[in-house]
C-alpha cells in the first residue's frame, strides 16, 4: 500500500502526516499516553476506545490537551 | 458546643472547607508541599493544549494523584458560553468527574464573569449532567439565577482574581449565603489569612483560592496559615460573634470601686 502524505492542523498548526494514520497512531508517534490526554478530532471530542478506528484525513483539525495547573 | 455540619457539596461530604488551585507556582515540587499542607481535599486544574514540542514534559497529574484529591476542571480563559462548554466536554473526557468549575470571562483587565454567557453555560452543562460550580461576582441575582438554573454551587468573587484585595463586599457575600440553598463557595481574590478567616465568618460553606497560595514568599507556610484561618473563621461563625457596639461597655465590674 502505497503511504500518501496529508496536512492536518494539529493544536493550531500545521503538520504534514503519513496516511494511512488512526489517531491512536499519532499518538503514538508524538510519544504521548492516550490515557493521559483528551483528543478532540474536527470538534468532535473521541472516545479513548475510538482512537484507534477514527482515521487521520486531509485537511482536519486536531487537538490533543491535558491537564494543567490552573485556579 | 455547635457542632459544625459536614461540608457537603454535589452529594459528597469533605472534610475541609478550603479548595485550592494548582496554578502560578514556582515549582510542582511546591505546590503539592503546599497543597497538603492546606489540608484541602478539592484541587483545581486546567484545560491545555499539550505542548508538542515538549512531551517529554508530564501533565500535572503526574504531580497529583486522582485517588488522593478531588480534581475539578476549571473553564479558566473562556470568554464566552460556547468555549467554556468546549472545555468542560473536554475535561470530562479526561475521565475523573463531571464536575467543572465554570468560569466565562467578561472582561479582560478585572477578569469579571459574563454572567449572561455564565448562566447559558450553566443551563448547557446541566442538561447535558455536569455539575456546575459557578464562578461569578458578589450579586445576588445573578446567584439566584444560577441556583435556579441548577448550579451545584455558586462562586461569589471575594474581590478580582489574583487582586489579594480581600472581601470587599461582605454585605453582598452574607446575603448570596442567606438566600441560596446550594452551598456558597467564595471563590477568588484573598490575600492573606486574614482575608480568609473574614470571609468564613460570613457564613459561607467555603473558600476557594490559588494565587494566594502560590505568590506568597514561602507557600507552603501560607498554606497552614490558611488552613488555620479557615478553621478559625468557620469556628468562630458557628460561635456567633458578639454584636458591634459604637460605644464601650466596661468588661470590669463598675460596682465594689474604692470611695
Amino acid at each position: 500500500m502505497s503511504t500518501l502524505e496529508l496536512t492536518v492542523t494539529l493544536n493550531g498548526e500545521p503538520r504534514a502526516l503519513a496516511a494511512p494514520l488512526s489517531l491512536e497512531g499519532l499518538l503514538q508517534q508524538l510519544g504521548l499516553d492516550p490515557r493521559a490526554v483528551v483528543v478532540e478530532h474536527n470538534r468532535r471530542i473521541v472516545r479513548r476506545a475510538q482512537l484507534a478506528e477514527t482515521a487521520v484525513a486531509q485537511g482536519d483539525a486536531i487537538e490533543v490537551v491535558h491537564f494543567v495547573g490552573g485556579g | 458546643m455547635t457542632v459544625d455540619t459536614p461540608f457537603e457539596l454535589g452529594g459528597r461530604e469533605f472534610q475541609s472547607r478550603l479548595l485550592v488551585g494548582t496554578g502560578k507556582y514556582r515549582s510542582n515540587q511546591e505546590m503539592v508541599e503546599a497543597i497538603e499542607a492546606s489540608g484541602a481535599e478539592v484541587v483545581t486544574v486546567a484545560v491545555r493544549r499539550v505542548d508538542l514540542d515538549r512531551t517529554s514534559e508530564k501533565g500535572i497529574l503526574h504531580h497529583l494523584s486522582p485517588e488522593r484529591f478531588f480534581l475539578l476542571a476549571n473553564t479558566a480563559g473562556c470568554y464566552t458560553a460556547d468555549d467554556a462548554i468546549r472545555y468542560a466536554r473536554l475535561a470530562r473526557e479526561a475521565g475523573f468527574n463531571e464536575w467543572v468549575k465554570l468560569e466565562v470571562i467578561g472582561d479582560q483587565e478585572t477578569l469579571l464573569p459574563d454572567t449572561e454567557g455564565l448562566l447559558a453555560a450553566t443551563k448547557q452543562l446541566v442538561s447535558e449532567g455536569f455539575k456546575v460550580l459557578a464562578y461569578t461576582n458578589d450579586d445576588l441575582i445573578t446567584a439566584l439565577r444560577l441556583e435556579d438554573a441548577g448550579a451545584t454551587a455558586v462562586m461569589p468573587l471575594a474581590s478580582p482574581i489574583g487582586s489579594g484585595l480581600g472581601m470587599i463586599n461582605p454585605f453582598s457575600i452574607r446575603t448570596i449565603k442567606r438566600r441560596l440553598s446550594v452551598p456558597v463557595i467564595v471563590d477568588a481574590g484573598v490575600g492573606t489569612a486574614s482575608d480568609a478567616c473574614i470571609v468564613m465568618e460570613q457564613g459561607v460553606d467555603g473558600i476557594l483560592m490559588n494565587t494566594a497560595l502560590a505568590q506568597a514568599r514561602e507557600p507552603v507556610a501560607m498554606a497552614h496559615a490558611m488552613r488555620l484561618a479557615v478553621e478559625a473563621g468557620r469556628a468562630a461563625w458557628l460561635a456567633g460573634r458578639m454584636p458591634r457596639r459604637e460605644v464601650a461597655m466596661p468588661s470590669t465590674p463598675e460596682v465594689g470601686m474604692l470611695a
